[in-house]
């Protein structure tokens, strides 16, 4: 995973609440058995016309939002599926930085395993910065996540919270196994005494 | 300290519990398919890591798979692939798979319980995040992401963050035909698809009490529609009837130690949570979604809603926009919307009792015309035991396709799927935009809901048959 440096970039709007995981990537594209290229499906049915064609009507299309990597949208992002290829299309897409008030539960943690910064705002603050965004399309806001700040040019800049645990990940990219594994002999510890707890499930 | 059932699991699968760091948990059952493990066995092998218990493992093959035809090679080569793919990540790891030429075939959630292989009091975890069913059985169950899978196979534990507790009571008397999945979706509809998020939710009242294990399971899998990370279940007489003599079930001197152990399970009395909903079962009557998520659902014998009859304006917003994407007017009688499809199946509602009271509904009725209507048993075991009681022969003869197990038309990944502007009633468990095949109106009902429906063309209230 790549260490989740501060940046100044585009930031793109989806106004749209309770966008579930088939609309992030829909079925037809999970078939597949590597992790990388789906950035191209990202919102596959709302992205493109039946004959392929881009739809113009749909945001992430507009020419501003080219090149984003902050993605900001309604309540409740990701509910559904627990299919990690969401982030995965999301990452490959591009955007590296989600702003919402509300994400599902898996795809939250999904996200930071993948170099996602996920960031929760209160209601008061999204609506702020979407009407930034609508009004001054391209707009470009900067992310810092060693200081939990994100600035803004039309002075709409706020801090954010987030667990120091996955801010430590995401800042040194580091593996979640490789940092459980430390901690093997406390597993076997705990498996032993699981055995002697619980005889019936180890035979 | 009073504890509720979770904190009892969370407390006793805690491995490491350190400041600055996630608590890590021990996992006791690892559920796979298809779609949500190859990247995790890729993941492995680059690391040179190795599966910590391959026992803890059981897997299938069910989103990809065809419902008929299976003797004929699979037509999408991608899936083809992706359940090839499968079968050799299995054998290279001395796991535990039952494939589609396996007598025990089936959609995961439905299989696991049948052969015993999840117990009260464990923490099972599945790239699905259906495995909330489980939690009938009153085991931690909870889905995680693929990043996950890989964790839980090398270090059979995963970093977790502790849940909020929420109560659902659910008191009372059902009215006739109204089911486990009446009272999911009407949860759902109340407290919203995130009014869930960061809970685990336990399932308690008398109308709980007197919902066989597999309308548990039904309530259960549908946790995560609520948002919530887990739903629960105590275990009681039930629990353990359903376990006693099936194939990983604690057997001879380990049942009596087994038995006591899942005693000790149940919330304390006092225990404290952190949320209470409560409904009652009387006013729950058959339901349907009108909408395009799990929380916009209404009785059978309501109407479709207008928009402006939402005060919260993001709430209104959806609802405008799901009723353009199901072809909806707001005030439209629930009983006159015309339907094309019938799915009965899934996880969520594709067990022998679904059939039963499904199979009760469509007998000597025919499909109406115009309409299709397939039935797909969620396991093998749960397709032999139908046609030993001759309900294959009921829904043949109303006009319905039997076919083969798997999760078919809930996500249409394997090629059931409706076509754009269609309109089906499911027993599944989402009605998102395009979940059935892009274009495609779903509506959620119960498999005696969606019987009634396929006869006539359109819903009807059954409690009125």
């Amino acid at each position: 995973m790549e260490p989740y440096k501060k940046h100044e970039s585009i930031a793109a709007l989806m106004n749209r609440s309770n966008v579930d995981t088939d609309q992030i990537i829909p079925k037809q594209f999970l078939k597949k058995v590597e992790r990388s290229g789906f950035g191209q499906h990202l919102f596959h049915d709302w992205r493109f016309n039946d004959d392929g064609s881009d739809n113009p009507q749909f945001e992430l299309n507009k020419p501003a939002f080219k090149g984003a990597k902050i993605l900001v949208v309604g309540d409740n992002f990701g509910c559904g599926s627990s299919r990690e290829h969401a982030p995965w299309a999301i990452a490959d897409y591009g955007f590296n930085t989600i702003i919402s008030t509300s994400y599902a539960d898996i795809f939250y943690n999904n996200c930071f395993k993948n170099g996602i910064l996920a960031i929760k705002v209160d209601k008061a603050q999204l609506d702020k910065l979407m009407a930034e965004i609508a009004a001054n399309e391209g707009v470009r806001f900067v992310v810092d996540l060693e200081n939990q700040q994100v600035t803004t040019p039309g002075g709409n800049s706020f801090s954010f919270e987030i667990d120091p645990f996955r801010k430590g990940n995401l800042l040194s990219g580091l593996d979640d196994i490789g940092l459980t594994l430390k901690h093997v002999d406390k597993i076997t510890q705990y498996e032993q005494q699981h055995k002697q707890n619980f005889p019936w499930l180890w035979v | 300290m009073k504890k509720t059932m979770y904190e009892k699991i969370w407390d006793s699968h805690l491995v490491v519990d350190e400041a600055g760091q996630a608590p890590l948990l021990y996992v006791d059952r690892h559920l796979m398919h298809e779609v949500t493990s190859p990247q995790a066995f890729e993941g492995l092998r680059l690391s040179g890591r190795k599966v910590r218990n391959p026992h803890s493992i059981l897997a299938t093959m069910d989103h990809c798979v065809p419902t008929k035809n299976r003797d004929l090679p699979i037509a999408d080569p991608i899936a083809k692939k992706q359940i090839e793919t499968m079968a050799e990540n299995c054998l290279e790891n001395g796991l535990n798979l039952y494939d589609m030429k396996n007598p025990n075939n089936g959609v995961i959630h439905v299989v696991v319980p049948e052969h015993g292989f999840v117990h009260p009091g464990m923490v099972v975890v599945c790239g699905d995040s259906h495995t909330a069913t489980h939690g009938a059985f009153g085991a931690l169950a909870f889905g995680i992401g693929t990043s996950e899978v890989e964790h839980v196979m090398a270090t059979q534990t995963l970093p977790q963050k502790k849940s909020k507790t929420m109560q659902v009571v659910v008191n009372g008397a059902l009215s006739k035909y109204a089911s486990a999945k009446d009272i999911a979706l009407a949860i759902t509809g109340k407290i919203g698809t995130a009014g869930g998020t960061g809970y685990v939710i336990e399932y308690t009242g008398s109308a709980i009490r007197e919902l066989s294990m597999e309308g548990r399971m039904t309530l259960c899998n549908m946790a995560i529609e609520a948002g919530a990370r887990a739903g629960l279940v105590a275990p009681d007489e039930k629990t353990y009837e359903y376990l006693k003599g099936r194939e990983f079930a604690p057997s001879g001197q380990y049942w009596d130690q087994a038995l006591a152990y899942w005693k000790s399970l149940p919330s304390d009395e006092g225990a404290v949570f952190d949320a209470v909903v409560t409904l009652d079962a009387a006013d729950i009557a058959p339901q349907v979604s009108w909408g395009t998520s799990p929380e916009q659902v209404a009785g059978v014998d309501s109407v479709v809603p207008a928009p402006e009859s939402f005060a919260d304006e993001t709430k209104r917003k959806a609802c405008e926009g799901a009723l353009a994407y199901m072809g909806l007017k707001p005030n439209t009688k629930i009983t006159d919307i015309a339907i094309d499809y019938v799915f009965i199946g899934s996880c969520t509602n594709g067990r022998i009792e679904d059939f039963r009271i499904a199979a009760e509904v469509a007998k000597g009725t025919k499909v109406a015309g115009g309409v299709t209507a397939i039935a797909v048993p969620g396991s093998y075991h749960v397709k032999q035991q139908a046609e030993a009681e001759g309900l294959d022969k009921i829904f043949i003869d109303a006009g319905w396709q039997w076919r083969e197990p798997g999760c078919s038309m809930c996500l249409a990944m394997n090629g059931d799927e409706l076509t754009p502007g269609q309109r089906c009633a499911s027993t599944s468990n989402r009605n998102f935009e395009g979940r059935q095949g892009k274009g495609g109106r779903t509506h959620l009902v119960s498999p005696a809901m969606a019987a009634a429906a396929a006869a006539a063309g359109h819903f009807v209230d059954i409690r009125k048959l």
